[in-house]
């Protein structure tokens, strides 16, 4: 174990140089989509230190910046994936119907070639969930795929607002009901484990408010109350400082988070999977609650049997700022495709169809001053593409997080690992498709055992 | 008085309409004339400004000098291309409906070797899976049996009927999954040591279960050829493997890392089979040998990750094209059940990376007719096929192209799933947010 430590802490120090590298590159003469502002023709995107600086014609930049001819291909923003699992050693903490205290940034491995596989699809920024086992789950992870780093923090995305996932439906009371014989057992308990914890948050902040109001008082001899991160944490949602990412599926649980958030005064409130929107998405316009969907996954499990692929159009429609999510390190290598089964099913433009992968999960996020379209002033997260992203004829050529090149189609190594597993001797690993194996329940079989 | 007859006819209106809303749409048989449309007839090329007739379930004109019959209903079809159905060389249609509900999987019986279960008793027409398939273009699947050595017979179906027999498009094959030395999934925590076992004993159990298969091939012939009056005993799954020996039924051998195609390769060599190798997700890396051993592959899903960590990024997109261009004969499948409506796009990947898009039109078309030795049927647009034809309004690879019209064997399929009928209720819900 030891004798491996050297060339890591090499390799550490290395790629911190790299995470934070922050490139300068004029790319020139492509089809611009920007998403928020239109198309433009024959137009140049020039990134200096990281930002876009400039977009139009005839741009010019400093001899030694990097040139990247962009004609015939098309230049669209980074495209971001709202939910996803990549890049995460762990994803479920199962212990407890409530485990606000952890976090997958604890987690990161920038050393997961899924990471890698998504930028050869244009993804630039993932949200690194935590699983749906518990109906408070763990708090997430914003990270940028700045692949080549093997420091987890240069992954993350610093600045980007705080996120928790909470789950409703089967998996939290299959987990804890069926598997551990202890509440939520069912759609009402879930609720319930939301307004006690709620609750008990709220008490919490208001001890530590009294405290912290009286402490400083003449003659003041009380104690503060006992430090607990699961609370503090549900006391930050109940502030407004995290934004809440709810698995969820059926119509009816959907309703009740939304009456449990009203009651509490919560706010930022973002559902993932969401397979039943559509059913209540007036209901959802009228919260400002947001939905991060699958482009057509369903019947995998009896929640989603009464779904359909028009979900996304459906929510569009009513006014739901929608995102089209992966969840699946296979499903995020094609989003640009995934997005435009929105025309398929339901048929939106260009524009809302490109605004599912790009700005509306940046919306979701709280990050969409700083990415989701190419504008000026924002990172310089890019994906050029032969052929209309939209189209099945569209391949992926150039990534770019911040200016730096991060993935190159015509020069890129086909062995793209930064990691080998010395210990690793089965070399092939065949595809069980995704929907067979739900990530978001990944390390919980233990709870299933006979 | 004006109101109330306008009341009146409203009423009227209502009553006769409201019958057909209230229960599902069915399919209509007939005389078709498809007219003015572009022909993909994958196997006679591309005919423009062009008419096809469907008449008693068949495809009886093609061309652009065509004389529509008396009586046939015309669709116009300005704009729109004609394909044949599109074929699906493997899935779990019909087989199962709810997969984490294991009362509703019905893909997957007990035992090693049971080549005698059918998949074809076991599929449910009325499946909520089936229209939101076929509205899409995919008119025809092979429904497949998983789990063990020898799990099942595989069934191809059209997806139109109310019973098994309905459906049945006249091709059945034994399945067989080769040992593997691979890992099976990212959440397969077996050991090296276990892996190399279970493979092994695999290839014991194979090899024992064949070599009985060939005794009692050679006992039942030796019966046949001396008239004699003995009889066999009952083995249901010796019976269901004898035409398999024999070479009268095909063999679709499961195998997917390049290790273990090599070995089936050396498997199959010096046994009379009619064999055609499924998944071959590394194909690429043995595409020579496939080729010059002649064997079919039936390659998928393409949307699938690499099976090795240091592989390049995009060989599942392209292994289908990288086969074919070595010579190998390539159909493609989606091994799903409930996105099998996503076939188009698995050959469109495949298209985009190095198939090109006429061979990965051909792969979910004529070639699995090929394979599964339907050709006579299906897979094209030819006068005296079996009418499986989709009217599309554009590329059907591309992802935006709305089918319009679909036809299985000769029958208007109604355009409706739960899909869509979801949409036509929830896109202007009513009572929207306010009752």
């Amino acid at each position: 174990m030891i004798k491996n430590v050297a060339p890591i802490v090499l390799l550490f120090l290395v790629g911190n140089l790299y995470g934070q590298q922050k490139g300068s590159v004029l790319i020139k003469n492509g089809t611009v989509i920007t998403v928020t502002q239109g198309i433009k023709e024959n137009t140049d995107v020039y990134i200096k230190d990281g930002l876009i600086r400039k977009i139009g014609g005839g741009l010019s930049a400093p001899k030694d910046t990097k040139v990247i001819d962009a004609t015939g291909l098309y230049v669209t923003p980074g495209i971001i994936d709202a939910h996803s699992h990549i890049a995460l050693d762990a994803i479920n903490e199962a212990t407890s119907p409530v485990t606000s205290e952890v976090w997958t940034g604890d987690a990161v491995n920038p050393l997961d070639i899924s990471i890698y596989r998504a930028l050869a699809g244009g993804v630039t920024i993932s949200h690194a969930m935590h699983g749906s086992a518990n109906a408070i789950g763990g708090q997430c992870e914003t990270i940028k795929h700045r692949y080549g780093t093997v420091d987890p923090d240069e992954l993350k995305m610093a600045g980007a607002p705080r996120t928790i996932k909470f789950a409703l439906g089967e998996n939290p009371t299959r987990v804890h009901g069926s598997g551990n014989k202890i509440l939520p057992r069912t759609r009402m308990g879930v609720e319930q484990v939301f307004r006690r914890s709620f609750s008990e948050a709220r008490e919490y902040q208001q001890a530590w408010d009294t405290y912290n109001a009286k402490k400083d008082q003449k003659g003041f001899k009380g104690m503060p109350p006992k430090y607990d991160l699961r609370l503090k944490t549900l006391a930050d949602v109940l502030a407004g400082d995290i934004i809440i990412h709810c698995h969820s599926y059926r119509s009816d649980e959907i309703y009740m988070l939304m009456n449990v958030c009203r009651d509490f005064g919560i706010k930022r409130l973002v559902f993932q999977h969401v397979n039943e929107g559509f059913k209540v998405a007036p209901e959802l316009a009228e919260f400002g609650a947001m939905a991060s969907v699958f482009s057509d996954w369903w019947a995998y499990k009896f929640e989603v049997y009464y779904s359909t692929a028009y979900n996304a159009a459906i929510l569009t429609e009513n006014g739901v700022v929608t995102s089209i999510n992966s969840d699946s390190g296979e499903l995020i290598r094609h989003l640009y495709h995934e997005a435009a089964k929105t025309q398929k099913y339901g048929g939106l433009s260009d524009d809302q169809a490109m605004a599912m992968i790009t700005i509306n999960p940046a919306r979701q996020l709280g990050i969409e001053d700083r990415v989701g379209s190419l504008e000026t002033g924002k990172e310089g997260d890019v994906a050029i593409f032969k052929n209309h992203p939209l189209s099945i004829y569209a391949i992926p050529m150039y990534t770019l997080v911040d200016g730096v090149v991060r993935f190159d189609r015509e020069n890129d190594a086909d062995d793209m690992r930064i990691y080998v597993d010395p210990e690793e001797k089965i070399e092939v690993t065949l595809a069980v498709s995704d929907s067979d194996t739900d990530r978001c329940m990944q390390d919980t079989e233990f709870l299933f055992k006979e | 008085m004006k109101n109330i007859i306008k009341l009146t006819a409203l009423t009227l209106l209502v009553l006769i309409i409201a019958p057909a809303f209230a229960q599902n749409a069915k399919g209509k048989t007939g005389t078709f004339a498809l007219t003015n449309a572009t022909l993909e007839t994958i196997t006679n090329g591309t005919i423009q400004n062009g008419t096809l007739v469907i008449s008693d379930g068949k495809i009886t004109a093609v061309g652009t000098n065509v004389t529509i019959p008396q009586g046939a209903e015309t669709i116009d079809c300005s704009g729109h291309i004609l394909y044949p159905g599109m074929i699906d060389g493997g899935t779990r249609l019909g087989l199962v409906e709810v997969n984490s509900d294991p009362r509703t999987r019905d893909y997957s019986e007990i035992g090693e070797v049971i080549p005698q279960v059918h998949a074809l008793t076991a599929i449910n027409p009325n499946s909520a899976l089936i229209p939101v398939t076929r509205v899409s273009g995919v008119t025809t699947s092979l429904a497949v049996p998983s789990g063990g050595l020898f799990p099942g017979t595989a069934a191809l179906i059209n997806l139109h009927g109310y019973t098994p027999d309905q459906m049945f498009a006249g091709f059945k094959a034994v399945i067989l999954n080769f040992p593997t030395t691979a890992k099976r999934g990212r959440f397969d925590r077996r050991s090296e040591e276990d892996i190399k076992k279970a493979s092994e004993k695999a290839l014991k159990n194979l090899n024992d279960a064949w070599d009985k298969a060939v005794q009692y091939h050679k006992i039942d012939s030796a019966i046949k050829e001396t008239k004699s009056k003995e009889t066999l005993d009952y083995y249901p799954e010796m019976e269901a493997l004898l035409p398999v020996v024999r070479g009268e039924m095909t063999l679709l051998l499961e195998v997917n890392a390049a290790k273990d195609i090599k070995s089936a390769l050396s498997w199959i060599k010096g046994k009379e089979l009619k064999v055609v190798f499924t998944g071959v997700s590394e194909g690429w890396r043995v595409a020579k040998e496939l080729a010059e051993a002649k064997v079919p592959v039936i390659t998928g899903p393409v949307l699938s990750t690499p099976t090795r960590a240091y592989d390049r990024y995009d060989r599942p997109y392209a292994n289908a094209g990288a086969m074919q261009k070595a010579g190998v004969k390539v159909a493609i499948r989606t091994s799903n059940a409930e996105n099998v409506r996503n076939l188009p796009y698995n050959a469109g990947f495949a298209a985009t990376y190095g198939m090109g898009k006429e061979e990965a039109l051909k792969a979910i078309t004529i070639v699995p007719a090929e394979i599964f030795g339907v050709e006579d049927a299906l897979g094209s647009l030819e006068v005296g096929k079996t009418a499986n034809v989709v009217v599309a309004d554009g590329d059907i690879f591309e992802t935006k192209t709305q089918v319009k019209h679909v036809f299985i064997e000769g029958w208007q399929i109604p355009m409706s799933s739960r899909h869509t009928k979801l949409y036509d209720e929830f896109l202007e819900r009513s009572p929207g947010a306010k009752k």
